[in-house]
């Protein structure tokens, strides 16, 4: 799906990441952790192609990102759902346009995906929100509809930075839930988190690879892990 | 590149389904901007065109109504004066593409020169030159032939066929309305100019909303689509607005009758009030291209 070999970036001359190497491969679970400031969003943001890498291989999908125009680009993102920390909503459209953007930019607007979209508020909890604004969204709330944008193209891969960072215990373990639903459904799933509760967690219900970024590199995570 | 870039948003704006610009937020103060400049940048443009064609007008109409039209001054001692006078006359009726010539009286004489000397001037005791107006001259006239048998045969008649004041005349008249058609030109490139700064000025305002659209696959085409149609759709309402105003302000213009001139002759006539029609789909025309230009850069510069 993605692959990062011996990758590296640069920002204003100062390497922030250096050396990664690393397979999402079909229906993997990732989690990416380490200390704020690490570059676990760098890392997250070079995956969808926000970012380009200084040096290295970086392929999404088989075709090297280098490689690929911006068009190439919004279109690979339309096979990976992202979560953001702070979701990024159009605050003056209400939250079911909200998740029905990526339709909407994909022009697969329809009746039929209209349908779709209603089973996919239900299916995070906000059917009775479809119509509030972001802004009037809790903060679980925000993550639950961040998610079911990320969903609403059914992607391949679902990269999520810190999506339970502004909930409370029990909404992260409902959106864990999710997350590792849709892996079992086979999707590939990344999540950044510093939350190591939260991982241990997911441990316990679903095979996942934990990885530590250190050293503006990433490496496998230790035993107590 | 930037030509393909816009046939992309070109097809986008087109073929996306109504609503879709709703992703641009509606606030701002550039929309508010767009629609008045746009809506002043049309009232302009309106009454460009109208004094564009009233200078057309007037050159078509100045140059036919003296090409049709002379004077023979008749300069000959006082006794003279009435032989020459008839024998110009004869000669007038037997020149061809001459439609009527008649000699002026004296009271037609004395009003000419009211102006400058005044009531009840004296005109039969002044060596006042007899004058001979002669009108609708034909295809077939030929002045210069006219100008060397009076030379001939009555040696104290000028012809004078207006050549010298006619020509700076129709000449002030083309030019006028050339520079009306380079004002409207003007105030295209203007409202151009102030459409790719709002638009310029919306999409680095608004850089959050475009990230968001990037972030869920959005290409450039669809980004620069939603805020083409938005500035469009405002340029457009903004020019007919204005254009609708400018016109019932041309309307309003008074008439000035047969003493009008070039003021009181503005104003459309016949077809031409179908002109300003063209203004609105013009001006949109014209904030396509601009905001096209305006998201090509500044995406281009986000990316």
């Amino acid at each position: 799906m993605i692959n990062l070999t011996d990758v590296a970036y640069s920002y204003g001359g100062q390497a922030l990441l250096e050396g990664v190497t690393l397979d999402l491969a079909p229906g993997s679970f990732h989690f990416l952790t380490g200390p704020s400031g690490a570059g676990k969003t760098t890392l997250m943001k070079l995956c969808y192609g926000a970012l380009l890498p200084s040096s290295g291989s970086l392929t999404v999908f088989g075709t090297e990102i280098a490689d690929m125009d911006r068009d190439a680009v919004a279109m690979a993102r339309r096979r990976i759902g992202v979560v953001h920390q702070d979701c990024q909503f159009l605050d003056h459209l209400p939250v079911s346009e909200n998740v029905a953007l990526p339709l909407a930019v994909s022009g697969q607007a329809s009746p039929e995906e209209e349908e779709n979209l209603l089973e996919l508020m239900s299916w995070v909890g906000l059917t009775g929100r479809a119509d509030a604004r972001p802004p009037e969204l809790s903060g679980g709330e925000r993550q639950r509809a961040a998610l079911a944008r990320a969903l609403i193209l059914s992607p391949d891969v679902i990269l999520a930075d810190e999506p339970t960072g502004n909930v409370d215990w029990d909404m992260s373990q409902r959106l864990l839930r999710l997350l590792i639903e849709l892996n079992r459904m086979g999707k590939t799933v990344l999540i950044a988190t510093h939350d190591l509760m939260l991982i241990r967690a997911a441990k316990a219900q679903v095979q996942a690879r934990v990885l530590r970024i250190s050293n503006r590199t990433v490496q496998a995570a230790g035993a107590d892990l | 590149m930037i030509r393909a870039f816009n046939r992309t948003i070109l097809r986008a704006v087109v073929s996306r389904e109504v609503g879709a610009d709703r992703v641009v937020p509606p606030q701002g103060f550039t929309a508010r901007l767009t629609v008045f400049t746009s809506a002043a940048m049309a009232f302009l443009t309106v009454f460009a065109l109208a004094l564009s064609l009233a200078a057309a007008r007037l050159a078509v109409d100045w140059g036919d109504g003296l090409a049709r039209s002379a004077t023979i001054r008749i300069s000959s001692p006082a006794d003279q004066r009435a032989a020459q006078t008839e024998a110009t006359l004869e000669i007038l009726r037997q020149t061809p593409g001459i439609g009527a010539a008649r000699a002026l009286s004296d009271e037609e004489q004395g009003a000419l020169l009211e102006p400058w000397f005044g009531p009840d001037l004296p005109v039969d005791r002044l060596p006042v030159p007899r004058l001979i107006e002669i009108s609708e001259t034909g295809p077939d006239y030929d002045s210069d032939g006219l100008r060397l048998r009076l030379q001939a045969e009555v040696p104290g008649a000028v012809l004078d066929d207006h050549a010298r004041w006619r020509q700076p005349l129709v000449a002030a008249a083309d030019r006028l309305r050339l520079l009306g058609w380079l004002a409207i030109g003007l105030i295209a490139a203007a409202t151009g100019a102030m459409v790719t700064l709002a638009a310029s000025a919306a999409l680095a305002a608004n850089a959050p909303i475009i990230a968001t659209l990037r972030l869920v696959g959005a290409t450039d085409g669809y980004v620069a689509s939603a805020f083409v149609r938005r500035y469009t759709t405002r340029t457009l309402v903004g020019a007919a607005l204005g254009t609708v105003l400018g016109m019932v302000a041309i309307a309003l213009m008074p008439g000035g009758g047969e003493a009008g001139g070039l003021l009181t002759g503005l104003r459309f006539e016949g077809w031409h009030w179908l002109a300003p029609l063209l203004v609105p789909p013009l001006a949109s025309v014209v904030a396509f291209l601009a905001t096209s230009f305006a998201a090509t850069r500044v995406l281009e510069a986000q990316s």
